[in-house]
């Protein structure tokens, strides 16, 4: 057993290494994501990191929806063409104000909150938080009820009406639940950021920061701290994991 | 009637039964399920990720444990992941194709369908290798012994199994 243990600390010392490397080299000076601590395949996660998103809608164009697809394409979420039974994980708004004519265009999933409605209304416990803030939805014990989806004021999750064939791996999804963001826990888990942050970074929007809010040294929190950012009806108490800018 | 007479009655039912008895089990008789072989890693030194035995009773145990783990607590070993399961178990025929979930040829079903237990793992998982890569060496147990213990010392089950099986 030692043995095996040796090899994986040097492994993800390796990778920790090259992933500090591709985040600095990028673009000079500015760190796209931090590195998370890496944790090990067999250690629980705990409430010492509390994960987080930063949305800078400023640099969130109206029209692009690469956060979308790239959210789809990586949880397998496949639609029928109807879209108000098609499940959908994060959407694009578009906030108009009426006065000004100035246009908010911004992308809207489970904030993540440390008080989760949705955890509150389930009659099962299917719906929970992990120690480190993410909220998901334990398919295993979910009776499809929907309270949860009620509850929600972000109207965050969706409910599968269809038989679901041939789903990723890392994302299994059926008939008969709810399902919602995940914040890409299986990249989380293995110090990966979300399919959606990566795809925004990817095409240089550079709209969406992910990272650790408990840690007062990460990208987030210090750009948190310096410029603030507020939560979507923040008068509902949730403290929400996901914050805006520019709102 | 005399108790000689009752005795008598009683050899005569009882041989009676022990005629026909085998061939009431040879009416039934049924083909035994063809399990298919794993692609790889299964050796007849450590068999699956425990010995063939152990997993053959408490594969289900194994599931449920990790799959709470897995979802609830982060934990993402791969020694009793069902996609490692699948990745390594589910293999293609001799035409190449894959079975789906529900045909004989199907790991899970070969035996599930044999003794008519529903499962429905694969109502919401991948019931076919998505080849992600099955474990490498480094994540294989050196000797089931040793892995079984560690993982059983943590769920509690079985350690009869595994204790009658060290001691030999």
């Amino acid at each position: 057993m030692s043995n095996t243990n040796t090899t994986d600390i040097s492994r993800r010392k390796f990778l920790g290494s090259a992933a500090a490397a591709t985040g600095l080299t990028i673009i000079p000076g500015v760190m796209l994501y931090e590195v998370a601590q890496a944790k090990p395949d067999d250690m629980a996660v705990t409430s010492e990191v509390r994960w987080g998103m930063l949305i800078d809608t400023r640099k969130c164009s109206e029209g692009c929806d690469d956060c979308v697809t790239a959210c789809n394409t990586e949880n397998g979420l496949t639609g029928h063409d109807r879209p108000e039974t098609d499940v959908q994980w994060i959407r694009k708004l578009k906030l108009t104000d009426k006065q000004t004519g100035h246009v908010t265009s911004l992308p809207l999933m489970c904030q993540h909150c440390e008080n989760p409605p949705c955890v509150d209304v389930c009659p099962t416990g299917a719906s929970m938080k992990r120690e480190d803030g993410i909220v998901l939805v334990d398919r295993h014990i979910c009776i499809g009820c929907r309270y949860c989806m009620m509850a929600c004021p972000y109207k965050a999750r969706s409910f599968a009406h269809e038989v679901v064939t041939d789903q990723k791996v890392h994302a299994p999804r059926g008939k008969g639940t709810v399902e919602s963001c995940t914040m890409c826990v299986h990249r989380v888990d293995r110090d990966g950021i979300p399919a959606c942050v990566e795809a925004c970074t990817k095409e240089d929007h550079n709209a969406m920061l992910f990272g650790d809010l408990n840690d007062s040294n990460s990208e987030i929190s210090k750009r948190l701290a310096e410029f603030g950012g507020k939560q979507i009806r923040a008068d509902l108490g949730l403290n929400t994991g996901v914050r805006y800018q520019g709102i | 009637m005399s108790v000689i007479e009752q005795i008598q009655k009683l050899k005569l039912l009882l041989a009676g039964l022990l005629i026909t008895l085998p061939l009431s089990l040879q009416a039934g008789d049924v083909n035994l399920p063809q399990v298919p072989k794993a692609k790889a890693n299964a050796t007849e030194e450590h068999g699956c990720v425990t010995s063939v035995k152990d997993m053959r009773k408490n594969h289900m145990e194994y599931l449920l444990h990790q799959r709470d783990d897995t979802i609830r607590r982060g934990v993402r070993t791969k020694q009793y992941s069902l996609a490692e399961c699948v990745e390594c178990h589910v293999t293609e025929d001799t035409s190449g194709e894959v079975a789906n979930f529900g045909e004989d040829k199907h790991f899970c079903s070969s035996c599930h369908n044999y003794v008519a237990v529903s499962i429905d793992c694969f109502q919401c998982h991948n019931d076919k290798p998505q080849g992600d890569g099955t474990m490498s060496s480094r994540d294989m147990p050196a000797s089931h012994h040793n892995m079984a213990f560690n993982k059983h010392s943590e769920t509690g089950a079985t350690l009869d199994n595994q204790n009658s099986e060290s001691g030999k």
